[in-house]
């Protein structure tokens, strides 16, 4: 799957969608498909503060766990109950249907710690050597 | 004796690995090699440990006296063809079943065991069991304070005082504050009117250690008013054949003690823990879960499931430590209830009832001798004894009758109490026997006075 | 396909075992009695044939070879269950005074004593009941020693990325905050990454010698002084003590506690799971925090439970032992002796060597020295050139009655596989193991498809664990359902 250039990355391996004040979150595909079939998704609560590269949340798979790292700071506001139904969206669609949360941000919030798409891939193409 | 090495195997071997000789390969470094002599007995033949085991057995008075000792281990009847099909071989050397394609004998009998204490607690889920009903309830109690943020513990002290004193044991070392509830005259629990709302859980063993039936709905209703969890513990699993599920009850958490269900008592164990709950909880559950799915050709299929929550995945974040459990004892209790059903084990359940109440009408016909407490019980009740309790079970056990658990033992100041069991394996002549020296060491007071 | 339990039995099928007492209502008001009891009644024969039927769908060590690193699944003598089973165990009460329990608690005191002359410690306790159980009880006591000493302040648990996971697990339950370690290139724990993490806050550091590569860390006492040195406490999870029973002892390294496995080590069956049991010993300084009570020798040479450990933690389970299990080590290690004891480690060790020298041209060994008792190779080249993996091989091993090896840890290693013979199999087995992995590689090159799709020859195949840990998460699939009425199951 070829990365979408509308936004931007973590190392942790999260994709973030800034739209105004409201940034989208998920994993990316690299992510999924390191994990495996996804059995369980946590997420924060609409209303609860989320600090910037502090763990939100947890991905699980049959195999493996791993935690969902805030890429910016503020408050959730929309969770995708979708995801929490059926875990396997994620894996099916990682930069679609399987958005994870929705951050009501404050407007230059800090993004030098964020990754276009180009470095992300280095950072991708690493960890496979 | 069990490896099969010849002197020319060995040799052989060295040869393809290109070693010299075994102490090439096995001999600690430098320093570390053991100098002095062990303290080990030299090795012998196996005749000779047989008849040396055997010899340590036959010291055991106590497994062959006339017994009134209950107290979270229980004799029962143990039918044979349970404990025959469970310790086959092919269950008893098996590995942990996490191949689930080698393991579904195994992973079935567990799924089984988890649905039977689903029936019997009355909750949605069970786990594939813990260590015993002490530790059941500590992970009970890190369940409830994981759900409700708090650590903050009641517990009743009516609660068996092995299992108190375990939980305050890891409740040092975590961090957790425990606030005891204290008993009541009448053996139950004196439940306060409000609960401070910063406790996760009330903690309620039913029937409670002095084998009385707690009022344990009106215990969740203070739990649930107060923001809390309700706890069930039972150390005698044979009630939950007759009593009102924990569930129906009003608890959240029911853990406690299998033995009953066909494992012997043994000097302490093992024996198997239970864990169960309502869906809500499921991902707190400590240990190992089986789950049904199917396999690539569509056959039904178990595996062991929900792993994220265990220590070889969470690793530090772990919902428990635990990785061996009592996979055999919970597969011998799974044995005992598909050998025994339901009608037999209402049949032994009544045969408790009734066998406890023999000897308390047979006791309470001696004088100086009654129960201590009016409420309603299962198999186990304290009699208030003439003498101190401690130096008449001493007396008794010279007489080949092991009394019961004279109460000064865990509770210092209950000097003439004496908590005393019987179950379908106390027979008329049991009870004769023990009323008889009773009442002797009974007038042997009166005497002295 | 076997049925349930639940899916068989019609109601007043089987026996009432008991002479009839009449209904639980004529003792107990009817308030406090329970509704239908949902369980089935089975014949006898139902239960027969449905555990026996079960039974045919198990690996177990009296069939079949467990290669499994870290498990030690050697043979478990039969003896041993006889003595298990007399009923002057079986039948004792845990609360039986200690005068009619003598030959239980003078089994205990020995047992205590021989451990801890085999493993240079002050004292066991044989409580613990498995070997987390154990690890937990170890992490309880160094807290209370550092909370005494004025030290609470040390919360660091050190822990090589090689670890067991229960180390961490236990380290967390008592709030420490576990840091890693890394291993040098040749497989050993890195000493000097080791001591640039030491500080004062240094509580504990957790290691197995060997360690979960198989490798004798060579530097184990500078490390024990290193530890020391700062303040810290060393813990040894005896995991690997198959490797040097009777040949070395943690004591002499340095280690002030540990645990043992008496169901790895000493020959006590693993039982599908368990039960286990876990004895933690402890040095002369951490000794008077074991949990209570110990077995002591009294003055007029009888043995009794002692709850005088003068600062015990308190106790980690209501009952003494795991005593049925620890009855069966006792016999095993009276068997034996200690020479004994290290001439299984011997052969042991040389059975894992042989295994590694004999797959290297099939799969690669990273640590390709001399190995204890266990080692690691990898199925990464396999996978690179065929698509197969680790996880395939293990597959593919079931289908010739040979149980998987342990897969996939230490993490270190990619697609790693951790081989441990044991000393109880023979040159024979070990060469059809080798043998059977070669059968494999190959079929992986010719055909990698049918290798990923074994086992083929299992009662099942490839079960979906997504499908069950969706539905888990939901709290559904973990237990039987009724589905309507039948018999006595509704």
């Amino acid at each position: 799957m070829s990365l979408p250039t509308d936004r931007l990355y973590t190392k942790e391996h999260e994709w973030v969608k800034i739209d105004g004040a409201t940034a989208v979150v998920g994993i990316t595909d690299h992510a999924q498909s390191s994990l495996g079939d996804i059995v369980y998704v946590e997420l924060p609560k609409p209303g609860a503060s989320v600090i910037r590269s502090k763990a939100m949340g947890v991905v699980e798979s049959v195999k493996a766990v791993s935690d969902i790292f805030a890429p910016v700071s503020g408050t959730i506001a929309e969770i995708n109950g979708g995801v929490q139904d059926d875990p396997a969206t994620v894996n099916r669609d990682p930069f679609g249907d399987g958005w994870l949360v929705k951050i009501a941000t404050a407007s230059g919030e800090a993004r030098e710690a964020l990754l276009d798409a180009d470095a992300y891939q280095r950072v991708v193409d690493e960890e496979r050597h | 004796m069990y490896t099969p090495h010849t002197p020319d195997d060995i040799q052989a071997m060295l040869d393809v690995i290109g070693a010299p000789s075994l102490a090439t390969l096995s001999d600690p470094p430098r320093g570390l090699k053991i100098k002095q002599r062990l303290d080990v007995a030299p090795s012998r033949s196996e005749s000779e440990v047989y008849a040396d085991i055997a010899r340590m057995a036959d010291l055991n008075d106590g497994a062959r006296m006339v017994s009134f000792l209950g107290a979270g281990a229980y004799r029962h009847y143990r039918p044979p063809a349970a404990a025959w099909f469970a310790t086959r071989s092919e269950f008893l050397t098996a590995y942990t079943p996490y191949q689930a394609e080698a393991s579904q004998g195994s992973l079935q009998a567990i799924f089984e065991w988890q649905t039977y204490m689903c029936l019997l607690t009355g909750m949605d889920v069970s786990n594939a069991s813990v260590y015993d009903g002490s530790t059941a309830m500590v992970e009970g109690v890190i369940m409830a304070a994981h759900a409700e943020g708090s650590k903050r513990i009641a517990i009743s002290q009516a609660v068996h005082p092995l299992y108190r004193r375990t939980l305050q044991t890891y409740a040092d070392g975590m961090g957790f504050e425990i606030v005891e509830l204290p008993c009541g005259a009448g053996g139950r629990t004196a439940l306060p009117e409000k609960l401070d709302g910063s406790f996760a859980a009330l903690v309620m063993q039913s029937p409670n250690f002095f084998g009385c039936i707690e009022e344990v709905d009106r215990a969740a209703r203070l739990a649930h008013d107060n923001g809390a969890l309700l706890i069930h513990v039972a150390t005698e699993a044979l009630s939950l054949a007759v009593l009102k599920t924990p569930r129906e009850l009003g608890a959240d958490i029911a853990v406690g003690e299998a033995q009953s269900f066909g494992l012997p008592v043994g000097y302490g164990g093992p024996y198997v823990g239970y864990v169960s709950t309502t869906r809500d909880h499921v991902r707190r559950l400590p240990g190992r879960l089986v789950g049904q799915t199917t396999d690539s050709g569509g056959r039904r299929a178990f595996v062991l499931t929900l792993q994220g929550r265990e220590q070889h995945i969470r690793r530090e974040l772990a919902t428990s430590n635990i990785c061996t459990n009592q996979a055999l004892c919970a597969l011998i209790a799974t044995a005992y209830l598909a050998t025994v059903g339901a009608k037999g084990l209402r049949a032994i359940a009544a045969a408790n009832l009734q066998r406890a109440r023999a000897l308390a009408s047979a006791i309470e016909k001696l004088p100086g001798y009654e129960r201590a407490h009016d409420a309603p019980f299962f198999n186990e009740f304290v009699i208030r004894t003439p003498v101190a309790a401690a130096e008449l079970a001493q007396r008794l056990q010279r007489a080949g009758v092991l009394a019961g658990v004279p109460l000064s033992r865990f509770y210092p100041a209950m000097t003439h109490a004496l908590l005393v069991c019987a179950t379908e394996v106390t027979s008329d002549a049991d009870i004769d026997r023990f009323t008889r020296a009773l009442a002797e060491e009974g007038e042997r007071a009166v005497a002295a006075v | 396909m076997p049925s349930l339990l639940f899916e068989r039995g019609a109601a007043g099928r089987g026996s009432a075992f008991v002479a009839d007492a009449g209904a639980p209502e004529r003792y107990l008001d009817a308030a406090h009695v329970r509704g239908e009891l949902p369980i089935p009644d089975l014949t006898e024969l139902e239960v027969a044939r449905h555990f026996t039927e079960l039974s045919h769908r198990n690996f177990n060590v009296d069939l079949n070879f467990y290669p499994l690193g870290s498990c030690t699944m050697k043979y478990n003598p039969k003896v041993n269950e006889a003595v298990a089973n007399f009923p002057g165990f079986t039948e004792l009460h845990p609360l039986a005074p200690d005068g009619a329990a003598q030959g239980a608690l003078e089994l205990l005191w020995r047992m205590q004593r021989e451990l801890s002359s085999l493993f240079g410690m002050e004292t066991f306790s044989l409580m613990p009941a498995a070997g987390a159980h154990g690890e937990l009880t170890a992490m309880l006591m160094a807290r209370k020693y550092f909370k005494e000493r004025g030290e609470a302040d040390r919360i660091t648990c050190i822990v090589p990325d090689t670890a067991h996971g229960t180390n961490p697990a236990s380290a967390a339950m008592v709030g420490y905050q576990v840091v890693s370690v890394p291993s040098t290139p040749r497989g050993h724990t890195d000493l000097r990454a080791l001591r640039d993490r030491l500080d004062s806050s240094i509580a504990v550091c957790m290691m197995t010698n060997p360690n979960t590569l198989g490798l004798f860390e060579d530097e184990i006492v500078e490390m024990t002084q290193a530890v020391h040195d700062a303040g810290g406490l060393m813990y040894y999870d005896g995991a690997n003590a198959n490797a040097i029973v009777g040949l070395c002892r943690p004591g002499d390294m340095g280690f002030d506690l540990m645990h043992l496995n008496l169901h790895k080590t000493f020959s006590v069956p693993h039982g599908g799971g368990g039960p286990g049991s876990g004895p933690v010993g402890a040095s002369r300084r951490l000794a008077p925090y074991l949990p209570t009570p110990l077995v002591e020798r009294t003055a007029d040479g009888s043995f009794a439970l002692a709850e005088s450990v003068p600062r015990s933690i308190g106790a980690v389970r209501a009952f003494w032992t795991h005593f049925l299990a620890v009855v069966r080590a006792y016999a095993y290690i009276a068997a034996h002796g200690a020479e004994g004891l290290a001439q299984n480690s011997r052969l042991a060790v040389l059975n894992a060597n042989y295994v590694r020298v004999k797959i290297k041209d099939l799969l690669s060994v990273p640590y390709d020295d001399f190995c204890r008792h266990e080692f690691v190779c990898s199925a990464e080249r396999l996978k690179k050139e065929t698509g197969v993996r680790a996880l395939d091989l293990a597959k593919g091993l079931l289908d010739a009655g040979i149980h998987a090896p342990t897969m996939y840890w230490p993490h270190v290693v990619p697609e790693c596989l951790m081989i441990e013979p044991t000393e109880t199999e023979s040159r024979d087995t070990l060469d059809e193991f080798v043998e059977t992995i070669r059968l494999l590689v190959d079929r992986a090159h010719a055909d990698p498809e049918a290798v990923k799709a074994l086992p083929q020859k299992t009662p099942v195949h490839r079960v979906d664990e997504a499908l069950v840990g969706r539905l888990a998460n939901k709290g559904i699939g973990l237990r039987w359902e009724p589905q309507g009425p039948r018999g006595s199951s509704t």
